[in-house]
């Protein structure tokens, strides 16, 4: 499943997007987002999956575009350290 | 002493089988959702509707959450003990007391919108009291990708609400009007209820008359809800579960927009949610009894 959490609003789109079918539970993205974006736990969405999964903390589904805002310089930008932690490649960002 | 008509109004109501019989059932399985405009409680019976009720949220979700289910049981001689397991749903799924499990709204209306519309559905898009999410699943009705938009009341029931008492036209009706309008008046420029309201307040002032506004506020709705869809690419079919489903002037003005109509059912598509929480907790308790 995509899961998307974030918002849309007249600036724009601020979505992070988790692929949950290639999403292990590893728990990397947690320690390597400086401001806690994710939270790795049972998947709310389907009640029936039995491995852990990441998702976006509820308090920061809200405000994106700013918690975010410091690794997503306008020049310079290097990858982001949630994008380059994921091993199976299941994070992305909508901006 | 005049009384104050509430506009916002709907009707609240519960329904029961009485042509079933539920002593001799394998499992009882309910789903309990407390959103936070409306509560709805849904019973079934080895997997088939028995009861339900759909009432507004009161200020606190346990209380609403007894009341919803008490109401579906009322003159079924059922009682808490003879349910077997119990999922809560909503935005107050933490808060209900009797529940075995709690589950999000995504993963229970994608479950839920299979049951009432048929495995053909894709895409349902649930609008609700005060958030509105746009759910793909597959043809068992498991989510394949999903979005919600809950940063503001936008596109929402309590919207909805703040409109039809603002106009005085009870909330039953503001879809018909606002479909009686010869002309599409433009949208209002702003979906967010307090913008909105004082756009229209405006508008009323210039001598719109009701109909006509309501028109505009219902395609900006409308309108803002495609905007949100972009992002979740819409198959068909196509189908729309909560309380605004049931708003035609919404609706049609939607399916116009996206060029696909949505889906009818014979059931209230404020079930959806807490239908498809009955579901997952029979497939829990038959999981539970395996085990
Ligand atoms: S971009 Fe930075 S702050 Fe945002 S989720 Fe990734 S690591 Fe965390
Ligand atoms: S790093 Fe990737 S695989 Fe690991 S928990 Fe986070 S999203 Fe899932």
């Amino acid at each position: 499943m995509i899961a998307n959490y974030g918002y849309k609003n007249g600036s724009g789109d601020f979505f992070i997007a988790i692929d949950t079918d290639k999403c292990d539970g590893c728990g990397d993205c947690v320690s390597a987002c400086p401001n806690n974006v994710f939270v790795v736990g049972e998947d709310p969405n389907d009640p029936l999956r039995d491995e852990p999964v990441a998702m976006v903390g509820e308090e920061h589904r809200k405000k994106l575009k700013y918690t975010c805002a410091p690794c997503k310089p306008d020049r310079d930008r290097s990858a982001l350290a949630c994008v380059a932690a994921c091993k199976p490649l299941a994070i992305s960002h909508s901006w | 002493m005049t009384d104050k008509k509430e506009f916002w109004r709907w009707k609240e109501y519960r329904w029961h089988d009485e042509t079933m019989d539920w002593k001799n059932a394998d499992i009882i399985s309910t789903g309990v959702d407390i959103g936070s405009v409306s509560s709805q409680a849904v019973i079934l019976v080895d997997g088939k509707l028995y009861a339900f009720s759909n009432q507004r949220t009161g200020s606190d979700s346990p209380e609403s959450a007894n009341q919803a289910i008490n109401w579906a049981m009322e003159n079924t001689g059922m009682t808490l003990d003879d349910i077997h397991y119990s999922v809560g749903t909503g935005y107050g799924r933490v808060n209900v007391p009797f529940a075995d499990k709690a589950i999000t709204e995504i993963a229970c209306h994608a479950r839920g919108g299979n049951f009432m519309y048929g495995p053909s559905v894709r895409t349902i898009l649930d609008m609700g009291g005060q958030d509105c999410k746009a759910i793909r699943c597959d043809e068992k009705g498991k989510v394949e990708a999903f979005l919600m938009n809950d940063k503001c009341a936008a596109g929402t029931g309590r919207g909805m609400e703040v409109f039809a008492d603002l106009l005085s036209v009870p909330i039953e009706e503001v879809g018909e009007l606002s479909l009686s309008v010869e002309e599409e008046p433009e949208p209002v420029s702003s979906t967010c209820v307090v913008f909105a309201k004082s756009e229209a307040s405006a508008l009323l002032r210039e001598g719109w008359p009701k109909h006509k506004v309501l028109a505009a506020y219902c395609a900006a709705m409308a309108h803002r809800i495609v905007t949100l869809l972009e992002r979740i690419d819409v198959q068909r079919d196509f189908a729309i579960t909560g309380g605004i489903a049931k708003n035609s002037g919404v609706v049609k003005r939607l399916e116009k927009e996206l060029g696909l109509e949505a889906l009818k059912s014979t059931y209230d598509s404020q079930i959806a949610g807490a239908l498809g929480g009955a579901l997952f907790a029979r497939a829990l308790e038959t999981k539970r009894r395996k085990s």
